[in-house]
This record gives structure tokens, sequence and C-alpha cells, in this order.
């Protein structure tokens, strides 16, 4: 689904990323985990096309996506949700998800503008699947609320129905439970099982450990911008090199 | 919602008819003519408040696009072309009956190109400038994005200022009129001009055009491209993430108003007979960025209604000499007090103290 191979990126002098592979089997959830500052979010925005990489070559779908514009990699699949939620101002949650279809849908500025009866045909089907979208994060309710106006919860869960609107292969999630009680936590737990489920591919970056152990089938360890683990999550929470960079030397486990 | 946008059309023109009737009525038809150019100046600004208001773009360049469309229309209807009869590129032109012969008030023959021809080559013109312009010229943000529409505006104002060809000081005057219908039995023509006798007719062309402008803008906003430039608007990054080529629908939206404001060049052009290189000056532009912000950004009604109502005041010479600096003020008293515009203003917040503009 998703194969990054040997990707490096500096900023300044700084490497950000250094020498990173790993690949995302379809149909898995995979965990990226590290301290801060490893470079968890830039390899997010490296992923998703909102940074270039300074060398090396990402794959999605056995395409070569580097150095695409983040709308074209969209286009072609893959979703992103945002660690700071970000929602169009001035939009309620039904119109958010609404958006999300313009990928799947084609009406341009003429038929916009005309509203041809192909357009009609179109908008209702947008409206359509995005309130099924709504009713399966169960915030249907909040269809005409304007989206930034909602609880945090409701907010995050508007994001990632925006993000599924996009009918992705690959949804690259960034820290989805901060912010959220351990209930929600929970919560969003099972929903990213049942998206999985679905038949949509996750890549997610989280500090969450109970989460990302729950629900990882592989996880990733960063550390200052280097892989130094990736395996099953039993395995990670036995590796002397990830108990290290987590609870410093002398530690006897994670979690 | 549909309803209630073609409802609001309705009443439109149920005022403009009315309107029209109620001049007819008192003999106060002088009023129409203030009324129909300041329909034309309205078309401008609705397509600015798309690009402002929804895109979340700004341009202090319009009145370019406008005098783009206004001279381009100007210089080719009344150039005399009898001199390059014989270049093939004029007789091509003269062959697709893309010109018209006639006599100038000396008795001249003269030459030039149909106000059709010459309409749809200035519009296209400002569509071509928009698009070459507005590639590099929106990939800049806020400030960046306004000093370089701004230095545009500028260019184009020195340009019809400086050359021959566009009248240089003087503008180009005598410009004819433009026939949009021909005679059909005892009906029109319908003609855009300011004859006297054609006043009531190109009242109604003018709210006509502004109207179908309308129609068209309000169904955009209500589609799939209209959530996509509104979220634009919300955050360029997100948009991207979900797919939406922002740099391309930034340039479709300032190349379409680019073309309203040409449209309405064109036509204000001929209805006055004349243009200016005051129409290209800054200060227009800057007019009509505070029209659209006093109409409430992304309000296309209210910039409708501001636009309208503002420019017949300034047109009445209700400002005076003070034309410029009542639209400077208005910019910065809405800026200060009713960023979301007059009409959306909370007046009791107003009344009741210095709360307003946290109120939201």
């Amino acid at each position: 689904m998703l194969e990054l191979k040997s990707v490096y990126k500096n900023f300044g002098g700084l490497q950000a990323v250094h020498d990173v592979s790993f690949g995302v089997v379809p149909g898995s959830i995979k965990a990226v985990i590290g301290p801060n500052g490893a470079g968890k979010t830039t390899l997010f925005n490296l992923i998703s096309g909102n940074l270039n990489v300074s060398s090396g070559s990402i794959l999605f779908q056995g395409r070569e996506i580097q150095g695409l514009k983040p709308h074209t990699i969209a286009a072609l699949g893959m979703a992103r949700t945002f660690q700071n939620i970000n929602l169009f101002h001035g939009m309620t949650a039904l119109e958010s998800v609404m958006v999300g279809r313009h990928v799947r849908s084609r009406a341009g500025f003429l038929a916009g503008m005309l509203h041809t009866p192909a357009t009609w045909k179109e908008e209702r089907e947008i409206r359509e699947k995005s309130m099924q979208l709504l009713r399966l994060l169960a915030i249907e309710e909040f269809a005409d609320v304007e989206a930034t106006s909602l609880a945090f919860g409701q907010q995050r869960a508007v994001e990632l129905a925006r993000a599924l609107a996009t009918e992705p292969k690959l949804l690259l999630l960034d820290e989805p439970a901060a912010g959220l009680n351990i209930y929600e936590t929970a919560e969003v737990g099972r929903l990213i099982t049942r998206i999985r489920d679905m038949g949509i591919t996750v890549l997610l970056v989280e500090h969450d450990m109970s989460l990302v152990m729950d629900i990882s089938d592989e996880i990733v360890v960063l550390s200052f911008g280097c892989k130094i683990a990736e395996d099953v999550p039993a395995a990670i929470q036995q590796n002397p090199e990830v108990i290290k960079i987590y609870l410093g030397e002398d530690e006897e486990a994670v979690v | 919602m549909r309803d209630s946008k073609l409802l609001k059309i309705a009443l439109l023109i149920a005022l403009v008819i009315g309107i029209q009737a109620v001049t007819t009525v008192t003999g106060t038809q002088y009023y129409l003519t203030q009324l129909t150019m300041s329909a034309y100046y309205a078309l401008l600004v609705i397509g600015l408040a798309v690009v402002m208001g929804y895109a979340g773009q700004i341009s202090l360049g319009h009145a370019g696009f406008f005098a783009i469309g206004g001279y381009l229309s100007a210089a080719l209807t009344t150039h005399n072309l009898v001199g390059l009869q014989a270049n093939p590129v004029i007789h091509g032109l003269g062959n697709l009956g893309m010109l018209v012969s006639g006599q100038d008030i000396y008795g001249e023959q003269l030459l030039v190109v149909t106000p059709w021809a010459a309409c749809i080559f200035a519009v296209l013109m400002a569509a071509i400038i928009a698009l070459v312009i507005g590639i590099p010229v929106l990939k800049l943000k806020g400030h960046y994005l306004a000093m370089a529409t701004l230095g545009f505006g500028i260019i184009i104002y020195r340009i019809g200022l400086a050359t021959e060809y566009f009248g240089e000081a003087d503008g180009i005057s005598e410009v004819p009129g433009f026939t949009l219908l021909p005679a059909i039995g005892s009906f029109g023509p319908i003609s855009v001009s300011g004859d006297f006798g054609l006043r009531v007719e190109n009242y109604y062309v003018a709210w006509g055009l502004l109207v179908i402008g309308l129609w068209l803008l309000l169904n955009l906003i209500d589609s799939r491209v209209g959530r996509a430039l509104r979220a634009i608007h919300g955050s360029e990054e997100a948009a991207e993430a979900i797919g939406i080529n922002t740099a391309g629908f930034k340039l479709k939206v300032f190349v379409l108003s680019a073309v309203y404001a040409a449209f309405a060049g064109v036509f204000l052009t001929h209805y006055n007979g004349g243009i200016g290189p005051s129409e290209a000056s800054v200060m227009k532009s800057v007019r009509y960025v505070a029209l659209v912000a006093v109409g409430g950004m992304a309000n296309v009604w209210g910039t409708l209604i501001m636009g309208v109502g503002l420019t017949f005041l300034s047109l009445r010479g209700v400002f005076g000499s003070y034309d410029d600096a009542v639209f400077g003020a208005i910019l910065i008293v809405v800026m200060l007090f009713a960023p979301d515009g007059i009409l959306s203003m909370n007046v009791k917040a107003l009344f009741a103290g210095r709360r307003t503009t946290d109120e939201h």
C-alpha cells in the first residue's frame, strides 16, 4: 500500500528524518510512535505531500508520489487528519463532510453556475453519502451545527468523516486521541478498527500507548528522526531500545 | 435554500420594475441614468465579492480589468481602419463580418470593428491577462497579494495614460452604441448607448445583465465549486488534503471575476460613450474593495445592495469632492466596527456599548 524507501528530510542543518524505510501492508493498522520531536509529524507531511523529501522515495500503491501536490495525492486515495483539528470556519458539520466528497464528484464552474440537472443528482448523492458518514460517527444530530462550535471530540469526528468522505484507500491519522478522555479514546480505538475492517488501511501517529498497543498490527518507533524498531506490538513492548528511549535506562517494560 | 434564492431574485426584479415605474410616473427618469451605471459597477463588485468573500483572496487591481474591457472595446469600435484595408488580417476580419463601415461626423469614410466582436475580444483579453498574471500572483497571500494586484492596477492605469492608441489623458470618446438585438418589426432595436430616448431600455439591459450575473454567482456559491472555495478560505492546508486543487480554484475564480469586471467595462463604456484613465485608477479599485467589505465580504446580496446604493449616491454627487475620501473612510469604519458588513451589523450591540467587535 505504502512504501517508504530511505527517506531523508533536512531542515537547514537539522536532520528531521534520517534514513527511514518501512512499508504498510494493505488492510492493516500501522502506528508510528516516538518521543516528541522524533519526526513523526514531519514524516506524515512528507507522505501527504505537504513537504518534499530531501532524498529517498515514497511509493503509494506502487506509484512514486514524491513531488506530487497534496491534492493530487488525496485524489489518488490518501486522506489525512491533522494534529490540531483543521476544520473550515463557517461550515456546518454536514457541509464540512460534503466538501470531502470533492474528489469523488465532478461539477465544475460552468455546471455550478448553471445548476444543470446532472448537478442536482450529484448534489443529492453527495448529501446522502455525507449523512451516512455522520451517522457512522454518531454525530448526525449535529449535521446543521457549525462544525467549529462543536465539542472537541465531535470536531475530531467531523474531521474524520471529512477524510472518509474522500473514499481513501489509506488514511493517515495524526494523533487521533489527542485531547480526548479515556472513554473517548477507547471509542476512537473501536472506530479505527472498524475503519480498517471497512478495507481502509490506516497509518497513525499517536502518543497514547494503550491505544497504539491495542489496535495496531505493526508499530514503527522513531527517535531523533531515525527508525529504531519496527515490529508487532508485543515485541515492541519488550524491545530494550524502545524501553530505553521511553523510560530511560534500567527500566523493565513499557506501559 | 433554493426557493429562498429564487424568491429574493423575484423580489429584486419586482423592485427594478417598480423603480422604473415610479420614475416614469413622477417624471424623475433622470435617476435611471445613475441606476444604470450603478448596475454595471455592481456587476464588477459582486464578481469581486466571490474572490474576496468566498475564496478569501484580495484584489486591488479590479479597476484594471474593468479598464481592459472598456478601453479595448472603445478603441476597437472607434479607431478607423480604412487605411489598413489592404492588410490581410483586417481584410479577413471584414470577410468574417467583424467590421462595420460608416461615416464620421465630417463625412469621412469610417471602418471599425463591430461592438459584438470588440466585446468578445475585450472580455477574452481580460480573461487571458487575468490568467497570466494570476498564475504567479495568486501564489502570494494577504498583504503580498494585495500589493501585487495593486501593482497590476497601476500598470494598466499608466498604460492607458501613456498610450496614444488609448487616448492618453483624454481617454476615448465618441464610442458608438452597442446594438445587442436588431430591430424586429416594431420592437427594438436594443442598443447600449447614452441616447436619452433609450434610457429606459438601457436601465433594463443593465439590470438584466446584473440579475443574470447574480443568479450565476449564487448558483456557483451553492455548488461543489462554492464549497471548495469556502474550504480554501477556511484552510488551504486542509482543502488540499481532501483533494481540492487550491491553486487551480483560486485562479479560476480570479479569471471569472475579471470576466465580470470586463463585461461591466465594455457595457458601461458603450453606455457612457467613452472611457477615461480615471476608470483604471487605484482609487477605483480601492472603492470596489470597500464596497465588497461594506456588503459583508462573503455576502453577494449585501455587496449588491451596498454596491448599487453607494455607487448611486456617489454618481449623484452626494459626496461632493470628498468622493474618494468617503470610500476610504467607509473601508476603515467597516474594518473596525462591522467586519461582517453593515447589513449584518448588530445595531443593538452598537448602541449598547463597545462590544460590537468581539460579538460573533
